[in-house]
């Protein structure tokens, strides 16, 4: 008791603490990497949180997509649609996949600016792995395109889906695995990009491909061969057919639209399972982050 | 079979080893033998020897593309070495990275803060990079801000942090971890005179506090004289390394300067008239002598340029530094590339 009042009491004196504090640095292991990664988590999500212009402008995209394109696209598609099915929620999936398309890869381009401003440098002589600031970064970026995602989340009922709790988990779920992908990929690429410029050229050039690749504006049924083929190709793709198949399945529609509208992804013929779909997401991330760490750990 | 291989490979190599040893160090904290790093063809450092003593304040000076800051990423584990050694704290800077980084605090003469963080948030980022055992950050952060007087600003964002005050900033967070060697490169560029004497304050205030090793480098003479010893490198290899006092001594002759209406025609006439080798230097014709006051008036007596003005000085480190490697450091360094820093300071003091 008396111990603890005079702790309170005492004023810390700069002085004093000279002689007290003993830093001692402890060897590695899991546990500091841990911590590595996740002051690097943090710190993605210190910068989403009070860089709140961000999230604004990378919600307008998906918004202008939806709403814009969707309403104008929504009189000449409607013919084929169920009544009480709109346009927009045909294509809610795909742009709510695009919606942390950005901040996925933003957050990742964070590392090339950060390169070129000399934080990497504080981060790449830390005495801890590679391993460990990659994993925090992916997870990092993952988490805010997450949030970025929710927020677009907030706006389906103005596209005709229910917010039913197992829907909405089922699609938090599926966008955090795509925002995990996505910042792999990112982070792969700044590891060698240097240039913020090309960096961002890059993945402009790359991100409407993505888009319009993966389903998000059309079925993947009935294609000519060669787009078939590059929308198979796409990782998007993989992610849009489940998340169009959550969202469906919580509507009320005749099958047969269903089968028209949602039909699932197949190579050749072959119902490619929703697992396996999201397994590839996830394995092509794990297998991006891996090459990422590769990367981080050379030395010149 | 394998021994008498092994005994060719030791003699041959013995003769280049004798050569190359200078009288070692007992127990020095930085321990550098035979260093040399190749970028493709071209050789940044060609074999360099040195050692730095527990508690030393070592100054690395030399021209840019001498092999500066070839020499200090090898240290500080950001590159590989070609060839030959380089222990930090006790352990090899090539095999023994981590642990070498644990030791080591780190001041880089371009910003590495994250300016979008405050003060508080970037030396946290750093405790838990570091490992820094929990119960030690909160005292520890306290103390090292305290020391250079940025506690009271520790919720402030560094975005609105001065460029004395973001350096000062850095040094706190390079002795959060509490290194046993402290790099500083080009810890004072690009800061008004106020600033850099202060930040001479913090640091010579911190050689008192801590039981530490400073290794610096520096483009500025004045600075180098608070060192304890100074090596030179120029292309590539160590041409001098002494404390500055014996330094200068080593030069022993007075630098006189001199303000001609013609300097081409007045080092033509030097040379002429008294077998003297003179240079341009900060815009004034150059020449060392023995003794500069007596060679002033047989100056004044015999020579055809009409001369402006006169100035004499006893041997500086600026003299050392020409005498070994040819040219001031300011010469060395040129105004461009301090230009160009400060364009990229004010680029980052712009962007929020």
């Amino acid at each position: 008791m008396a111990t603890q009042t005079t702790d309170v009491t005492a004023a810390p004196d700069p002085e004093v603490l000279v002689e007290e504090i003993r830093v001692a640095v402890p060897e590695g292991g899991l546990r500091h990497d841990m911590r590595a990664a996740g002051i690097v988590w943090r710190r993605e999500l210190i910068r989403f949180r009070t860089d709140r212009l961000r999230a604004i402008t990378a919600l307008i995209q998906p918004v202008l997509f939806l709403f814009v394109l969707g309403t104008g696209l929504s009189s000449l598609a409607g013919h084929s649609l169920p009544s009480g099915v709109s346009f927009k929620t045909f294509i809610y999936p795909g742009v709510l996949a695009m919606s942390v398309l950005f901040t996925a890869i933003f957050s990742a381009a964070s590392i090339v600016w950060d390169r070129e401003f000399g934080f990497l440098r504080e981060i790449l002589v830390a005495p801890v792995s590679r391993a460990s600031i990659v994993v925090g970064k992916c997870l990092g970026g993952a988490t805010i395109a997450t949030f970025q995602g929710i927020i677009f989340l907030a706006l389906a009922g103005f596209a005709g889906v229910p917010y039913n709790p197992v829907l909405m988990i089922t699609l938090i779920g599926e966008l955090l695995l795509l925002s995990f992908t996505l910042t792999a990929f990112g982070v792969m690429m700044a590891a060698r990009i240097k240039q913020f410029q090309a960096f961002m050229a890059l993945t402009q050039m790359l991100v409407l491909p993505l888009f319009f690749l993966s389903g998000a504006l059309y079925p993947l049924t009935g294609l000519p061969a060669w787009l078939s083929v590059l929308t198979r190709i796409d990782p998007l793709t993989y992610v849009v057919g489940p998340m169009r198949h959550a969202v469906f399945s919580h509507l009320d529609i005749p099958p047969v639209f269903l089968e028209h509208l949602s039909p699932g992804l197949t190579w050749l013929g072959w119902p490619v399972p929703i697992a396996l779909s999201l397994g590839i997401v996830a394995a092509m991330g794990l297998g991006m982050m891996a090459i990422a760490i590769a990367e981080f750990s050379k030395t010149e | 079979m394998v021994t008498h291989t092994s005994t060719n490979a030791d003699g041959a190599v013995a003769p280049d080893r004798a050569t190359a040893a200078a009288p070692r160090m007992k127990d020095p904290v930085i321990s550098v033998s035979g260093l040399t790093k190749q970028y493709g063809e071209v050789p940044a450092v060609r074999g360099i020897d040195f050692d730095v003593a527990r508690g030393e304040t070592f100054g690395f000076l030399g021209p840019n593309g001498a092999g500066k800051t070839t020499t200090i990423k090898i240290l500080c584990t950001l590159a590989n070495a070609t060839s030959g050694t380089a222990r930090v704290a006790g352990h090899d800077a090539t095999t023994e990275r981590d642990s070498v980084r644990r030791n080591i605090g780190l001041v880089f003469q371009d910003t590495t803060l994250d300016t979008y963080l405050t003060a508080e948030q970037n030396l946290r980022f750093h405790a838990e990079l570091y490992g820094v055992p929990k119960a030690a950050v909160a005292p520890r952060m306290r103390q090292v801000m305290d020391m250079v007087g940025l506690w009271d600003r520790k919720n402030s964002l560094v975005s609105t942090f001065s460029g004395g005050m973001q350096r000062r900033l850095e040094i706190a967070r390079g002795l959060l971890h509490a290194p046993r060697v402290l790099f500083l490169d080009e810890p004072t560029v690009g800061l008004d005179p106020q600033t850099r004497s202060s930040i001479w304050t913090y640091i010579n205030d911190l050689k008192r506090r801590e039981d530490i090793t400073i290794f610096l480098t520096t483009h500025y003479m004045d600075e180098a004289e608070n060192c304890d010893r100074i090596a030179i490198i120029d292309h590539g290899k160590i041409v001098a390394i002494d404390t500055p006092e014996a330094l200068k001594a080593s030069v022993g002759k007075d630098r006189v300067q001199i303000q001609t209406a013609d300097d081409p025609a007045a080092i033509a006439a030097l040379a002429e008239t008294f077998g003297i080798e003179a240079g341009m230097h900060e815009g004034a014709v150059t020449f060392s002598v023995a003794s500069g006051e007596q060679f002033v008036p047989r100056l004044f007596a015999g020579f055809s340029v009409p001369i402006r003005s006169v100035s004499v000085s006893r041997p500086s480190l600026d003299d050392v530094f020409m005498s070994y490697t040819g040219s001031t450091i300011r010469d060395a360094e040129g105004s461009g590339t301090d230009a160009m820093r400060q364009m990229a300071q004010r680029f980052r003091a712009g962007r929020r």
